[in-house]
């Protein structure tokens, strides 16, 4: 019991679940942005059949319970499921209880938050300035990095901002496939749910007091971007 | 528009609830839902009064009660929570009892692999091994004790993963995330997993008791039925459901 007293004693001052929820999100936010840019141009420019099948899925995690998707990730990840055997075979190991592991989840869960800005964005744009680079003899690569990019920077912006912050806001999926392993899954919303449940109020406080006030200021900041483009903007 | 009328008598429709007889809220620790469930189907036949049950974590329930959660009656996981409860006034005195004593396993899904006596905890050869957060639930805190009774809680830190409870614990290892975890016998009575795939009931000597204690809250003072829940719980009906469901009872 000594042990314990102790330990929760440390707790006061453990910024480690901090820590890895700030790493958590950077990675994921870096990864999303990577794969949810292709995504969001095919998506914006396709007349193919399957851009609404396609849509619909990206748009899953916003209604479903994050427990759905960390049911199903924990069986599929896992030794008997078929992503799990896949990570298996290539030698890699299982991924729940990972850091990766919440990592492939976290961008699961935020990719639409990710998605849809910067979907939205290449849409605004229409097809003008593409066709008059093109006219200028601009290739396929460079309309889209000296012209789609920068137009839609205002996407970008939403997209990284909101994709971060949703990652930070993460739980029961982190709750499901992490297995609360300090420095590598126990995240700072589950450390809250823990000291809630431990009745250690007071630590549950400044971190929940910590994670109210960083939500506000980034939609401060989000908000007040958008206001700015606004008008400024074309 | 004239639809517009039948809004109010929706909403109306939806904020309420005949109550048929007599309703007893009942907050239970998630360990002991299954059996609570099949308890209060026992009580309902019998009195004629419906136990409503919520299952959650003991120490949220808890955070709930003290919250003015409208519970009645309170199982928990382990004897202190009730105590907390009872020094702080939000029980009636004296009602306080163990009603079940939770026994610890080492399960794996596998056969033939925990081995008797618990050998494959020395032998070593898996990458997780899952129990409950100590800091949270008694089933871990007495899986804590076997493991520093065994001397291998410290050569295995880097293998244990925590579950929030003793489900959570539970799902993990049934998932095949964690190859084997120390889970309650009630969990693997219930899906009778106890039969395919092998485990070590831990010898008591080795954890302190989990002693489960109930108690009636402050909003059930003086209710018939909740009182009369409380009483039923040591009936020889409910006992038999208890007992079936793998835990012990006091002596």
């Amino acid at each position: 019991m000594a042990c314990l007293n102790e330990e929760s004693d440390l707790n006061a001052f453990d910024f480690a679940p901090v820590w890895l929820t700030l790493r958590l999100a950077t990675t994921t936010t870096l990864f999303l942005l990577l794969i949810g840019t292709p995504l969001a141009w095919w998506l914006a420019r396709t007349s193919s059949w399957l851009k609404i099948p396609v849509g619909a899925l990206v748009a899953m995690p916003l209604v479903l319970p994050p427990t759905v998707l960390g049911f199903y990730l924990l069986m599929t990840l896992g030794p008997q499921g078929p992503m799990g055997q896949l990570t298996q075979t290539l030698g890699l190991g299982t991924l729940p209880f990972t850091f990766a592991g919440l990592v492939v989840g976290s961008v699961l869960y935020s990719l639409p938050f990710v998605v849809q800005p910067i979907q939205n964005a290449f849409e605004a744009l229409g097809t003008r300035p593409l066709e008059v680079a093109s006219t200028l003899r601009a290739g396929p690569w460079d309309r889209f990095f000296s012209v789609a990019v920068p137009l839609a920077r205002p996407g970008f912006l939403t997209a990284t901002i909101l994709g971060f912050a949703h990652t930070v806001g993460e739980f029961g999926v982190v709750l499901m496939i992490g297995g609360n392993i300090p420095g590598a899954t126990r995240v700072l919303s589950v450390a809250i749910y823990d000291h809630v449940e431990a009745m250690e109020y007071a630590q549950a406080h400044w971190l929940a007091g910590g994670m109210l006030l960083f939500s506000f200021l980034v939609l401060l900041a989000l908000y007040g971007f958008g206001q700015r483009t606004q008008r400024v903007g074309p | 528009m004239k639809y517009l009328n039948w809004i109010p008598v929706l909403i109306f429709g939806l904020l309420t609830h005949v109550a048929a007889a007599d309703e007893v809220h009942v907050a239970v620790a998630s360990n002991f839902a299954a059996p609570m469930e099949k308890i209060a189907a026992e009580f309902a036949r019998d009195t004629g009064n419906m136990a409503l049950v919520s299952s959650g974590g003991t120490g949220k329930l808890y955070a709930q009660i003290k919250n003015g959660a409208p519970f009645e009656i309170f199982l928990s996981a382990d004897e202190a929570t009730p105590a907390k409860l009872e020094k702080e006034g939000l029980s009636v005195a004296g009602s306080r009892f163990t009603y079940a004593i939770g026994k610890l396993v080492l399960w794996s899904p596998k056969p033939g692999y925990v081995g008797p006596q618990g050998e494959v905890l020395k032998k070593g050869d898996f990458r997780h091994l899952a129990i409950a957060n100590p800091k949270l639930a008694p089933y871990g805190r007495a899986a804590q004790e076997v493991l520093e009774k065994q001397g291998v809680w410290q050569p295995l830190q880097s293998r244990l993963v925590f579950g929030e409870n003793i489900a959570q614990t539970h799902q993990f290892v049934s998932s095949g995330n964690a190859e084997l975890g120390f889970v309650a016998l009630s969990q693997i009575r219930q899906d009778s997993a106890e039969h395919q795939g092998s485990f070590w009931l831990v010898p008591q000597t080795l954890h302190a008791p989990i002693r489960q204690d109930a108690i009636l809250l402050a909003r059930g003072k003086g209710k018939t039925a909740a009182e009369q829940l409380l009483k039923y719980l040591k009936s020889d009906k409910a006992t038999t459901i208890i007992k079936r469901y793998g835990y012990g009872l006091p002596e």
